[in-house]
């Protein structure tokens, strides 16, 4: 069926296209550009955190040393062209180490963190949609685990579950889910009022699916700042652990474990832990200033709506 | 002429984006004589929200007034420090807004609030001040005022929150009151009750007010001088009658004829097909060619300069102007 | 018009419970009925529960008290499960274009949602195609598929949204001010684009406005509604030059008019202000803002008294 000027309306349509106001919305692509364009900082902290990520990936292709080959004669020794960082107390290749401990130390900050945000996501965007009962339950059991001190229950968890780098992921993730699921719901709360939300449910769609098509889709910009701000906590968390001895045992290499044995030797060797500690300062500084970048630009624009 | 509370001449606010320059203001000229109302009529996007905040001195970046005068009793306000504004804002000229609910602190009493506003520009005591307000709020029409003084923005309805606002911005007696659709969220019964308020204290202090509105039943209601924008010009202006009985310019026509044609009622409503253009993408003549039924070859071409029609009565286009069209 | 009632009220009651143990009194005791075919205008400001009879009409929200019938069955009261089949029936159109298409979705997705969901279509090229002839019905630009709401004006999300409602042929269709967020030049296009979805698809609309100025062109009927109560129902045209109700008489009255030689006209006002819904005023609930309420109207509930098709609840109409 066609009304009188339609010719028109198309054309002025294709005219209409962006919108006469400001705040137009832009892409997430765009969002990202314009945040290594903005933040000089998020996009240096960007680019060492790609660096980290192939050192890690590349690891056997950038040193020749495995990092339990020991070299007995060595141990101890100040940083040299043999070996660039030196070598621990059982004559291992300290920057080898680092290298194989960089794989430790960023699967630690992603895989659990991301297995925590996509649980405690779920969690939350059910607990606020459906509200109720369900809602009070979620909600109790996360009060609880937030009530713990993060670090004593991953201790629990670990002695509980014993040693070994898959504990530390569920570990990990278990500590973390809570504080996504609350602002998750909190979020979803919002999204639940919204008038799409209400169209949907006119229509009859089902609750899973509107949760599914509807709320998670608006949270993913929040999640994914969520992320990674929690990576940097699941790093220094498991150098924590590490350090008091229930994480990553040797010969494995973690940075939070090297720091550890490196403290017998802090006067006499002080690159031992000085290393890796500054290697798990810059990577937690680089999440966080990435997380902060991620923030401005996804936040405010979405708020500009 | 020389005793005009303000005085716009050729006024241009720009916004500075990514994509371009915004011209949300585009040329603006205006006066507003003492103790009238002024009314600017235009829908969204048509800038005369702009032409107020940039009277105000609140553009916000990324937007700036990139031209042009604006003249407070003879003083120019373009170019002033953000100092000398706070200055004369709230003192000089106020203005009210669409929402009150934003434009009230919503932690302190309203009663406060005001109290600061006279606060602010006047030396006096305390005291002076809340007896201020007190005989402000009387003044709007506010219920049980001294109760009221007290009260958070969230515990008054819409109508009274209005009033507060009023009562606000008139507290210093400014010369000019700019309303930026003060009715619009307002139920149609509050929204009488506050615009009559309007016309009653214009009486009474004799100050000027500046009515923003796309409502023209509105505009009817209080202007004596009115003017017309679309994509950030002025297409028409007139004094209000003259305008209603005698609308030149095809958007002018085109408005009152939707609005009127709502009370005909028939089988269809008259419409203006399409839409606000995007400013991004003007035409480099008229503004409105791409919706006018009237439209002729050249005028998407060539800009229509605002010509007299008779006296007072100005447009902006090519088939009005030059005399030989129109009366 | 005398079709059959598509929809019928009987004392339709929604309260909101809040602290303290007392309640938002949203909808107390409304029957209504809304005629196959016709347009039904419900008109009141803010708080006096329009939207929420609206909701509760199709079922978004649980009555407190009272039935809704859908074609004389009973469709208030019922769990998720047993409302499905209506689902389809009943659609609803939002005010604000901005905040009623998710900005996520596609177009084609948005409008293909209700299809989906009712299963109107069997493969994904059905929906598609019939999504495509509603972008058509409707008047925006088939190339626009695959965009996304925030590139389009306020004016058309609208015409999405419109696109959407009539996608799975609703028999009634609620328009919660459908055009009182959109620019006067656009609203009447929006207002014939509704009429002539009425006469193609043969539509039943509920259309709720505060603005009286918007309604009369639509509507067949008109319902006035104050603080959860029915104030007028009758005849669109008798309601406007006849109104019985004092309340129907501010209203229409309070409508600022587009001619200035009319503004210095006399014209009663309401004072004062809006009374709480948590705390309505016992008898007719408009008597605090009436100037000719008496002793009964503070004692007694008016009830709705009709002469032909044309009621208004008061103790003394006119």
């Amino acid at each position: 069926m066609k009304f009188k000027n339609r010719e028109k309306e198309i054309s002025d349509a294709h005219e209409a296209r962006l919108e006469s106001e400001l705040g137009e919305v832009e892409t997430f692509g765009g969002s990202l550009r314009r945040m290594c364009r903005e933040n000089r900082l998020a996009l240096v902290s960007a680019i060492i955190i790609g660096l980290f990520i192939l050192a890690a990936v590349f690891a056997p292709l950038l040193t020749p040393y495995t990092y339990e080959e020991q070299d007995v004669l060595s141990r101890l020794a100040a940083p040299s062209w043999k070996h660039i960082f030196g070598t621990d107390e059982a004559g291992r290749d300290v920057f080898t180490r680092m290298l194989y401990g960089s794989r430790v130390s960023l699967m630690v900050g992603l895989v659990p963190t991301a297995v925590s945000m996509l649980f405690g996501a779920a969690l939350g965007i059910i607990a606020g949609y459906v509200g109720g009962r369900t809602d009070s339950v979620i909600m109790r059991v996360a009060d609880v685990m937030l009530a713990f001190p993060s670090m004593l229950l991953a201790m629990v968890i670990m002695y509980t579950l014993g040693e070994g780098i898959i504990n530390i992921f569920i570990a990990l993730a278990l500590v973390n889910w809570a504080s996504v699921a609350r602002i998750v719901r909190a979020e979803t709360l919002k999204l639940r009022e919204t008038e799409y939300v209400e169209s949907a449910r006119v229509s009859g769609v089902r609750r899973g699916r509107v949760m599914l098509r509807h709320i998670f889709p608006n949270c993913i910009p929040d999640i994914i700042v969520l992320f990674t701000l929690n990576i940097p906590s699941a790093i220094l968390s498991e150098s924590s652990l590490s350090f008091l001895g229930i994480g990553i045992r040797p010969p494995q290499a973690s940075w939070g474990l090297m720091v550890n044995v490196g403290r017998q030797y802090l006067y006499t060797q002080p690159w031992l832990s000085l290393i890796p500690g500054a290697a798990i300062m810059i990577i937690v500084l680089a999440f966080n200033f990435l997380g902060d970048g991620l923030r401005d630009v996804l936040d405010p624009h979405l708020k500009n709506q | 002429m020389e005793n005009e509370i303000l005085r716009i001449r050729d006024l241009h606010t720009s916004f500075f984006t990514r994509n371009g320059e915004v011209k949300a203001v585009n040329g603006v000229s205006l006066d507003v004589p003492p103790a009238s109302v002024v009314g600017i009529v235009g829908e969204s996007g048509c800038g005369k929200s702009m032409t107020a905040r940039s009277i105000m001195g609140l553009v916000k970046y990324p937007g700036r007034v990139a031209g042009g005068s604006i003249e407070l009793c003879s003083r120019e306000l373009v170019g002033l420090s953000d100092r000398e504004m706070c200055r004369l804002r709230g003192d000089e000229m106020s203005m009210i807004f669409q929402e009150p609910m934003t434009s009230l602190n919503p932690v302190v009493p309203v009663g406060k609030q005001v109290e600061e506003a006279v606060l602010l520009h006047r030396k006096v005591s305390r005291a002076e001040a809340r007896s201020e307000a007190l005989r402000m709020f009387e003044r709007v029409g506010i219920p049980e005022p001294e109760k009221r003084l007290r009260a958070y923005p969230h515990e008054l309805s819409g109508g009274l929150r209005q009033r507060v606002m009023i009562a606000m911005a008139m507290v210093c007696r400014p010369k000019l009151l700019i309303a930026d659709e003060p009715t619009t969220a307002l139920d149609v019964t509050v929204q009488a009750q506050i615009l009559k308020l309007m016309r009653e204290l214009r009486d009474e202090t004799g100050m000027s007010i500046i009515l923003i509105s796309h409502d023209l039943g509105v505009i009817a209601e209080l202007c004596d001088f009115v003017y017309v924008m679309y994509a950030g010009r002025i297409v028409e202006q007139a004094e209000v009658c003259e305008l209603f009985d005698n609308p030149m310019h095809p958007y002018t026509r085109g408005l009152l004829r939707s609005v009127s044609a709502l009370e005909r009622g028939g089988e269809r409503l008259d419409t203006i097909p399409g839409v606000v253009p995007n400013l991004l993408r003007l035409p480099a003549g008229c503004a409105f060619s791409l919706r006018c039924g009237e439209c002729k070859d050249d005028c998407a071409a060539r800009l229509p300069e605002l010509v007299s029609v008779g006296g007072t009565h100005l447009v902006r286009c090519h088939l009005a102007g030059g005399g030989s069209d129109g009366r | 018009m005398d079709g059959d009632a598509l929809i019928e009220t009987r004392g339709l009651t929604v309260e909101f419970p809040i602290a303290g143990g007392r309640a938002v009194h949203a909808v107390s005791g409304v029957d209504l009925d809304i005629r196959q075919g016709e347009t039904l205008a419900l008109v009141g400001e803010s708080g006096c529960g329009k939207s929420t009879l609206g909701r509760a009409l199709i079922g978004l929200l649980r009555p407190t008290a009272g039935e809704v019938l859908f074609k004389g069955e009973r469709i208030s009261g019922l769990s998720e499960k047993e409302l499905r089949p209506f689902k389809g029936k009943t659609q609803l159109i939002f005010q604000d274009p901005y905040a009623s298409l998710d900005p996520r979705m596609t177009v084609r997705d948005i409008i293909a949602e209700p299809l989906e969901t009712c299963r109107v279509c069997k493969t994904r090229e059905e929906t598609t195609g019939r999504v495509l002839e509603l972008m058509d019905a409707v008047g925006v630009p088939r190339e626009f598929l695959s965009r996304y709401p925030h590139q389009f004006s306020g004016g058309q999300r609208q015409r999405i949204g419109i696109a959407r409602a009539v996608a799975t042929r609703p028999e009634l269709i609620v328009c919660d001010e459908p055009v009182s967020a959109l620019d006067v030049s656009v609203r009447n296009q929006i207002l014939n684009l509704l009429k002539d979805m009425q006469g193609q698809f043969g539509l039943t609309y509920l259309f709720i406005s505060h603005d009286l100025s918007v309604v009369r062109f639509l509507s067949d009927r008109t319902a006035v509604m104050f603080l959860g109560k029915l104030c007028e129902l009758g005849p669109t045209r008798e309601v406007y030059e006849n109104p019985l109700h004092p309340y129907t008489r501010f209203l229409l009255e309070a409508v600022p008019r587009p001619d200035p030689r009319s503004r210095s006209r006399e014209r009663p006002l309401l004072t004062g202000d809006l009374p709480s819904p948590v705390d309505p005023p016992s008898g007719c609930r408009f008597r605090t803002r009436c100037p000719y309420a008496r002793d009964i109207c503070a004692e007694k509930e008016p009830e709705m008294r009709f002469d032909g098709g044309h009621g208004a609840a008061c103790h003394f109409p006119k």
